[in-house]
């Protein structure tokens, strides 16, 4: 079995003294996981970094088989990242969301998602498309978020909120009596969102909104709490807003 | 599989040798073919050496370091600096940077990094003591000497965050060109940090 393509490192693990096993999410193979010889040496290890980009040849007699990787570097982002806090700990999240993908199981949209997400890193854009990138996450676990159009009246405008029950967008007029029960939607994820960038206090909603879904659909099921590097990485976005509180 | 050529004495020997780092089961049986052969001069000596190691080893209660004795050597050394404490991942990183001989400083050993991977989260390391260790006073610079990894720079923000409050100084390695590095062969990632940390000549 042979096989190549482009992925994202997303996990490295010592094996042994000098291998290492590689996780990354590839364009056509999902995550996916193999042996890389020899990954412990000073040319590799700057390479085997979450966050940097490679092409991957992936070989195995037999499918079932961890495999061994051949690693070629296209984009190497880890050095520049780890000059901010913030960087590291998107980077962190990236990686603790495409984790919850099955492995071998291919969703070549959340790679590009997160390929995308991974060259934004250091820009202001990258709050927004990690919001994005956990919506994405909850559809392709099987959790999707119905934010087209009202559940109670069918409406495709003014949605303000989603429903915690259903997920489901509603609108500002049908939401109002229970507005202190509803997650505040906001604009830049509705399917028509508006122009300009969404302001911190919108990142902030999308945020509370993803984590709701994701704590009680994602990770609670699964045993396990929401990743440190979403906290970190949140209480760093809050910092530099300076005015926001961390949720 | 093969007769036996020695007793089960010697296989275990070699068995347990070759679990050590650097020997497979091929230099495990070198290595106890050597010891075997020097017998007097080097087997007892170094049975009587591990031994000793084995009962009177202990990790130092102050920064992490391994010793003999608790505190360690390092943090019972009254010429070294009290005021400067560098925080290392290993104790193999301590020794590293005491063969240095750049700094005469304490250290803190944090035992590991943090690595969502392997489950290592902030109380699986000596993160708590360093606390206490910088707020009881008398610091006034803590070096995070952590490895250039994402786990390992991750894990220096996030102590450079709970001790940002505490009012020392908050510096790290440089990182950039190596010595013997061409500048042809670095990631396109270091080469940038090198320049932005580029220094008058």
């Amino acid at each position: 079995m042979e096989w190549r393509d482009d992925g994202l490192i997303i996990g490295v693990r010592q094996y042994g003294e000098a291998s290492v096993i590689l996780e990354a999410m590839t364009r056509g193979h999902g995550r996916h996981l193999g042996l890389v010889r020899g990954g412990r040496s000073q040319r590799m290890r700057a390479v085997l970094q979450p966050g940097n980009s490679a092409e991957l040849v992936w070989r195995a007699r037999l499918d079932e088989q961890l495999g061994t990787w051949a690693v070629e570097p296209t984009q190497l982002r880890a050095a520049t990242l780890m000059a901010s806090a913030e960087a590291l700990h998107a980077v962190g999240l990236i990686c603790a969301l495409l984790r919850l993908i099955a492995e071998r199981d291919p969703h070549p949209d959340l790679y590009e998602t997160a390929v995308l997400i991974a060259g934004h890193i250091g820009d202001e854009r990258l709050a927004p498309l990690l919001v994005r990138l956990e919506i994405e996450i909850l559809r392709e676990t099987g959790f999707g978020l119905d934010l087209s159009r009202c559940a109670a009246t069918g409406a495709r405008e003014d949605l303000a909120y989603v429903s915690p029950k259903s997920g489901r967008a509603v609108s500002l007029a049908a939401g109002a009596p229970y507005r202190e029960r509803l997650l505040p939607l906001p604009p830049f994820l509705r399917e028509e969102a508006p122009d300009g960038e969404p302001t911190p206090q919108d990142v902030l909603d999308g945020f509370s909104l993803t984590g709701f879904f994701l704590k009680r659909d994602v990770f609670t099921p699964r045993g396990q709490g929401m990743p440190e590097a979403r906290r970190a990485y949140l209480a760093e976005f809050s910092k530099r807003q300076e005015h926001f509180p961390t949720e | 599989m093969g007769d036996r050529v020695c007793g089960p004495e010697i296989e275990r020997l070699i068995q347990l040798l070759a679990r050590l780092p650097g020997l497979g089961p091929r230099s495990a049986r070198r290595a106890a073919l050597h010891l075997i052969r020097k017998r007097e001069e080097l087997f007892g000596p170094l049975a009587e050496a591990m031994r000793v190691a084995r009962d009177t080893i202990v990790s130092c209660s102050i920064c992490g370091n391994v010793d003999s004795c608790d505190p360690c050597t390092i943090c019972r050394d009254e010429r070294r600096d009290p005021s400067t404490l560098i925080v290392v991942e290993t104790v193999g990183d301590l020794w590293a940077l005491e063969r240095s001989g750049a700094v005469k400083a304490r250290y803190h050993v944090l035992g590991g990094v943090l690595s969502p991977l392997d489950g290592v989260g902030p109380k699986d390391l000596n993160i708590s003591s360093l606390i206490e260790r910088v707020a009881a006073g008398g610091i006034s610079e803590v070096i995070l000497a952590v490895n250039a990894t994402v786990d390992g720079q991750t894990t220096a923000h996030y102590v450079t965050d709970l001790i940002s409050h505490l009012g020392v100084r908050t510096t790290r390695l440089a990182h950039g060109v190596p010595v013997g590095g061409e500048l042809d062969y670095l990631d396109e990632g270091t080469l940038a940090a090198a320049l932005r940390a580029r220094t008058d000549f």
